[in-house]
């Protein structure tokens, strides 16, 4: 049965599976283990990027090619949620539809990039995404009249969500069950599910011939798929569940802005992510969400004390000002492209088969 | 048959089959733009900036072509060259701050070193990028595009490191301000003196550019090696060190484009190199990768067509090189000017 939910993709790895567990244990639990808000906010993020970066594996990863616009599609998401909430007001109707249209844009805007680039040349790809992504994002902050610019917009939830219900008078196991927490279980449950979907579609025979298309083009096009729509149909998927984790973001965050959706931050956090934990397999997303989104909380807090440490010495100083993050991860996304390419997921794979062997 | 007979004959039968379509949308493009906007004094100020735009972006892109021709190599980083080319210059402008005071002469003088040292400088910088970066990961498609593109984040950081995330102006050099105006319409149309040293600084690159590739032997070769570089190899030519020699020349060429480009919009962002590599992309996929005369059309359309939309519809620019883009592609799918090579 447990197979069955998993698709027949197991870890394979027992560090592997004690890690994912240990995660999605600790990801169920959250709210009633550490009290803290900013621990659940955490959580929350780590929650999306799983889904964002399981989505842009499926491109990245299992298709190979390289996507610089997955943003726009989180970004669509977001303002599709946000956009109803605040010009209609806090239906759950209106948001609804608002995310069935920004679904519907996600998947036009895919197809039509796809059908341009991909007919070509795969790399034709790479360039037009990222000329798409930076446009997006200057139109985004300039049509301030709708979107609220660089500012962004912020919005109420529906009442269910939001944190003044409190739908049970006594606290449960320690603590207040209010709309906040009602909101981080919808988050977890949409992410869950969507994650499990991902995981059937990457196991299907279709994910199959994505691989093969990834593995050897012309022999997938020999064999008689036509590699073309097959391409096409990967990225579109993939922004459609990207679609889904901005929306999930907009909902847990209640507001929307270009820096937390379409910035090249978001695309470099993604890479990494999906670097870092593994391309080609989706339990990488999880590892390396979890893993980033962690150190990009905590660290940042000592690095801010390394700073103050070394304000004074003039180029130190600013290399290690939290300002140049970027700076860091960059540098280590570089290093990990060079020599950890498999990444943790394939790292610990790896290590199975050889003690299998020996 | 004497050489030189040959060489006319080759020149004329290039001539001939020369394909001109793609040529005219330049010109039909700026015959669209003169009703739509009206004014014929604002049109050619327009045109004139579009054509100086066009021609940096082309110093640019050029490299960047020629290097996905020669190697397959496709490299996101090429707006490292443009941040640093930019900034080194801006640097080397306020040294000779003095320079830039007394004459046209001296000024112009201060802007032409000051964009030479600084396409050294980032030859120079090339060099370590294509040792670095790039030679590890050679041959590997995906993994060259997510490399690189980790080298432009990082180099974006370190500009901002040492120069700071704000925006810079740059003052233009005192003797170059001011305009000629140009008797068309009834106000006249202005044209800034100092794009028009920008745009004959450009003009005097792209001859040499032009020169070197069409006329010398080392030219022949490069684009001997964009048609097959493996035949070109069992000639007995060692098409590794051209191309280290290309990587390098194409660096250069858009340090200097970059040193342009920021005198061009008279302030430096760090974001500059981000900015300039989106429109190269535009551009060598317009002109189909690897061919440098279809680079160079393509150049032109989005310099013109971005000034003029810039100009009707602010907000849509950036929207307006893409759609131009799409409908190239849906036209030519290949480009304007498809490389006819042996490799898929």
């Amino acid at each position: 049965m447990f197979k069955r939910i998993l698709s027949n993709d197991l870890p394979r790895s027992r560090p592997l599976t004690l890690c994912l567990l240990l995660i999605i244990a600790v990801l169920v639990i959250e709210p009633f283990l550490f009290h803290s808000e900013k621990a659940t906010a955490v959580a929350a993020k780590v929650l999306v990027f799983i889904l964002l970066a399981a989505s842009y594996d499926l491109v990245l990863g299992y298709t190979g090619i390289v996507s610089f616009a997955h943003s726009v599609f989180f970004g669509v998401g977001a303002y599709g949620i946000a956009l109803p909430a605040v010009y209609v007001g806090p239906s759950a109707l209106a948001m609804l539809a608002g995310f069935i249209c920004a679904c519907v844009i996600s998947a036009l805007i895919a197809f039509l990039i796809g059908l341009f680039s991909l007919r070509v040349k795969a790399i034709f790809y790479a360039m037009i995404t990222l000329a798409v992504a930076a446009s997006t994002q200057t139109l985004v902050s300039q049509m301030s009249e709708i979107t609220g610019g660089e500012d962004g917009v912020t919005f109420n939830v529906p009442a269910v969500l939001s944190a003044s219900f409190e739908p049970f008078h006594q606290p449960i196991w320690g603590i207040v069950i209010n709309g906040r927490v009602i909101t981080y279980y919808l988050v977890l449950l949409i992410v869950l599910v969507s994650f499990l979907i991902l995981l059937r579609i990457v196991n299907s025979p279709f994910g199959r011939v994505l691989q093969a298309i990834r593995e050897n083009e012309f022999r997938a096009e020999a064999l008689g798929f036509s590699v073309v729509r097959y391409r096409v149909a990967g990225t579109v998927i993939s922004a459609l569940f990207a679609t889904a984790a901005g929306g999930v973001l907009a909902l847990w965050l209640r507001y929307v802005g270009p820096d937390t959706t379409l910035g090249s931050e978001v695309m470099l956090d993604l890479l990494l992510i999906v670097v870092i934990g593994g391309m080609g397999t989706l339990y990488g997303a999880v590892i390396g969400a979890a893993l980033l989104v962690i150190v990009q909380n905590y660290l940042q807090d000592l690095l801010a004390i390394g700073a103050n440490l070394t304000a004074d010495v003039p180029l130190l100083g600013q290399l290690a000002s939290p300002d140049r993050w970027s700076l860091w991860l960059g540098l280590l996304f570089i290093l990990c492209v060079y020599y950890f390419p498999s990444g943790v997921v394939g790292r610990l794979r790896l290590r199975r088969r050889s003690s299998d062997v020996g | 048959m004497k050489a030189s007979d040959i060489g006319g004959e080759v020149r004329s039968v290039r001539w001939r089959t020369l394909d001109f379509w793609p040529c005219a949308l330049v010109l039909i493009a700026t015959a669209v733009a003169l009703p739509l906007i009206g004014s014929p004094s604002t049109w050619l100020t327009l045109t004139v900036a579009g054509i100086a735009a066009g021609i940096i972006i082309f110093i640019v892109a050029s490299g960047l072509t020629l290097v996905f021709g020669l190697m397959d190599v496709l490299n996101f980083g090429h707006g490292v060259f443009v941040g640093s080319g930019a900034y080194v210059a801006a640097a080397l402008m306020t040294h000779l701050a003095t320079w830039s005071r007394l004459t046209w002469a001296t000024a112009s003088a201060a802007i032409l070193i000051s964009m030479l040292t600084a396409a050294l400088a980032v030859g120079v910088v090339g060099w370590a990028f294509e040792r670095v970066v790039i030679r590890p990961v050679y041959g590997e498609h995906l993994k060259q595009i997510l490399v690189t593109m980790g080298g432009m984040i990082v180099a974006e950081e370190l500009i901002k490191v040492f120069w700071g995330p704000q925006q810079i102006p740059l003052a233009l050099p005192e003797a170059l301000r001011g305009a000629f105006i140009f008797p068309v319409g009834e106000h006249g149309a202005a044209v800034e003196r100092f794009r028009l040293l920008v745009i004959g600084i450009g003009l005097l690159v792209l001859a040499s550019l032009a020169y070197v590739l069409g006329r010398t032997k080392l030219g022949l070769l490069v684009r001997a090696g964009v048609l097959d570089s493996e035949m070109v190899e069992a000639l007995g030519y060692r098409i590794r060190r051209l191309f280290v020699w290309v990587f390098v020349a194409g660096a250069a060429l858009a340090g200097a484009g970059g040193a342009l480009w920021g005198f061009y919009q008279q302030n430096l962002v760090p974001q500059i190199g981000t900015q300039v590599n989106v429109l190269v992309f535009v551009v060598i996929i317009m002109g189909g990768l690897g061919s440098t005369f279809g680079c160079f059309i393509g150049a032109l359309l989005v310099g013109l067509i971005s000034n003029y939309a810039g100009f009707m519809a602010p907000k849509l620019a950036l929207f307006s090189t893409l759609g131009i883009m799409v409908l190239i592609l849906l036209w030519r799918p290949q480009g304007l000017y498809p490389v006819t090579s042996n490799r898929t």
